[in-house]
């Protein structure tokens, strides 16, 4: 008895539970169709058009083109320019992250600003006043071409350009989680007796480590992706400062489709490896939780 | 260890947290600070551990000045309103953080560490409790963690920032009575923040009444319960009765 009058009770409840939440089923259904059909169609489409491409002069040609002496350069090289520049933001991500998040000083907006600024300025941009600053016609140029620095149409300026687009993540992950963890167990640890650098290593960045993981990991992805603002300082000098995406394009401009398809396919490869790290890492936050 | 601040003056941004305090608290002594929200207990609290820095005025232990002295140099044990435990830490590694983090020349032995953190657990009576972390806890559990925390460094003076504020009425009264027979037991210079009259009165040694920044009077519990010095005292006890279960000594 009491029972049904409980159920009677919790009935209208849940319904009003269920129109605040949900919306109705066809609304539903057509939604996730829209929101599915949306991916299949700008994102599964084209990774599978990009592997079948790829291989459809079978699996020798597809080795061959991936292997040949260009593309082995073109794939070390966006290695190396990530493991250069990734640390590099990462560093600044968690400094500038820390220094807003913590203080208040003059210029915190404008730091703010500029974090954002390689969101807002297109690659190409940033590419040329690379060019601007840096090449032989440039600011710094003749002061640099006296030492004997090339950095642009060099890897130098590739890695600048790099960095140029890779700053904001670990900054821009780091700010949210760093103002809503306070300052409680930092003061914490310093009335402890903490250092400067003990607090950190022990406090902060154990409570940040997931969050900066996931800064990294996307930085690394535009750093091993980037096409226009390394193509403005590259030069696109074969087998010396190519990188894959520039590869790619060299490639397709010389009809030359399926090696191309190849090559992306490798980069597709290091996306697909990023987003499963991504995933098991969002897994593992998931489960510390 | 005895504590002395000095015509201490605090500002942030256009707010005047505190306008000219000057307080002394005795070696041994269970000093309770007290006042509405805003009136600037908290930062006084703060200033005394070195985690803000005052605009003017000075702070002394044991009559030697420690305004510019780093919080991390200043040896006071402080247990923040929430606790702050190490959430990624389990019990004994938050006890035991201010022994690890010292220098190789006066840091304890892994086996005397585990001795202290052991010790110290048996005394806020959670030995037991070691291996969970802070997320398993109860309120008055996390509350005695950071107590056996700020106690580990072997601090000079214990300061307190509303140290039952966030737990409910009945472990209030309890962790209170405990409170006070712990100061009894270990004689240590301790002050608290409360907003809560009944608290202050009944655990501490003296009172000092804070408002807008100022210090309105300073006095046993007595002297404040019975003299009010100012219309705005006699205003603030007024607002619930009190009973004084415990007369200063």
């Amino acid at each position: 008895m009491s029972a049904i009058v409980a159920a009677r009770r919790a009935q209208p409840l849940t319904r009003a539970a269920l129109s605040a939440s949900e919306d109705s089923r066809p609304v539903r259904l057509a939604l996730t169709a829209a929101a599915l059909g949306f991916l299949g169609l700008f994102l599964f489409l084209p990774l599978v058009a990009v592997f079948t491409e790829a291989l459809s002069k079978g699996g020798e040609a597809w080795v061959a083109a991936v292997s040949e002496p260009e593309a082995r350069a073109a794939l070390w090289l966006t290695l190396k320019v990530a493991a250069l520049s990734v640390p590099l933001v990462t560093v600044f991500g968690v400094a500038a992250a820390w220094l807003i998040a913590r203080f208040d000083f003059r210029g915190r907006r404008l730091l703010l600003a500029l974090i954002d600024l390689p969101f807002a300025v297109s690659p190409v941009i940033a590419g040329l006043v690379f060019v601007l600053l840096f090449g032989r016609q440039g600011l710094f140029g003749p002061a640099l071409a006296e030492h004997g620095v090339k950095v642009i149409f060099a890897v130098p300026g590739i890695v600048l350009a790099t960095l140029f687009v890779t700053l904001p993540f670990v900054a821009r992950e780091l700010i949210p989680l760093l103002e809503a963890e306070g300052r409680d167990e930092e003061e914490a640890a310093r009335t402890l007796g903490a250092s400067g650098f003990q607090m950190f290593w022990r406090v902060t960045l154990p409570n940040i480590r997931f969050g900066l993981l996931y800064g990294v990991i996307l930085a690394n992805a535009r750093a091993m992706g980037e096409f226009g603002a390394v193509s403005v300082v590259s030069g696109h000098i074969r087998g010396l400062t190519n990188t894959l995406p520039l590869h790619v394009e060299i490639l397709y401009n010389e009809y030359r489709f399926q090696a191309a398809f190849a090559v992306a396919s490798l980069l597709a490869f290091l996306a697909i490896g990023t987003l499963v790290a991504k995933a098991l890492l969002e897994r593992r936050i998931g489960g510390s939780r | 260890m005895s504590i002395e601040v000095r015509d201490i003056h605090k500002r942030f941004g256009n707010h005047q947290a505190l306008a000219g305090v000057s307080l002394k608290v005795e070696t041994g002594s269970l000093v309770a600070l007290l006042g509405p929200s805003g009136s600037g207990k908290t930062s006084l609290l703060r200033i005394i551990a070195g985690l803000e820095r005052p605009d003017a005025g000075q702070v002394l232990f044991a009559g030697e000045d420690a305004t510019r002295q780093d919080a991390r140099h200043r040896r006071v044990g402080f247990v923040f309103q929430h606790y702050a435990l190490f959430r990624h830490m389990n019990v004994f590694e938050n006890v035991a953080f201010g022994l690890r983090v010292r220098g190789r020349a006066t840091r304890p032995s892994e086996q005397d560490i585990q001795g202290r953190v052991r010790e110290l657990l048996e005394l806020v009576q959670l030995g037991w409790m070691a291996d969970r972390y802070p997320s398993q806890l109860s309120g008055g559990q996390r509350q005695r963690v950071a107590l056996a925390r700020a106690l580990a460094v072997e601090p000079r003076v214990l300061l307190l920032d509303e140290p039952f504020g966030a737990l409910d009425a009945r472990v209030r009264r309890q962790l209170r009575a405990w409170l006070r027979g712990l100061h009894d037991k270990i004689g240590l210079t301790s002050v608290f923040v409360t907003h809560d009259q009944e608290e202050a009165l009944s655990l501490a040694h003296r009172v000092a009444v804070l408002n807008d920044g100022r210090i309105e009077q300073e006095g046993t519990p007595d002297d404040i319960a019975r003299r009010p010095a100012t219309p705005f005292v006699a205003d603030f006890l007024q607002a619930e009765p009190v009973a004084i279960c415990h007369a200063a000594q």
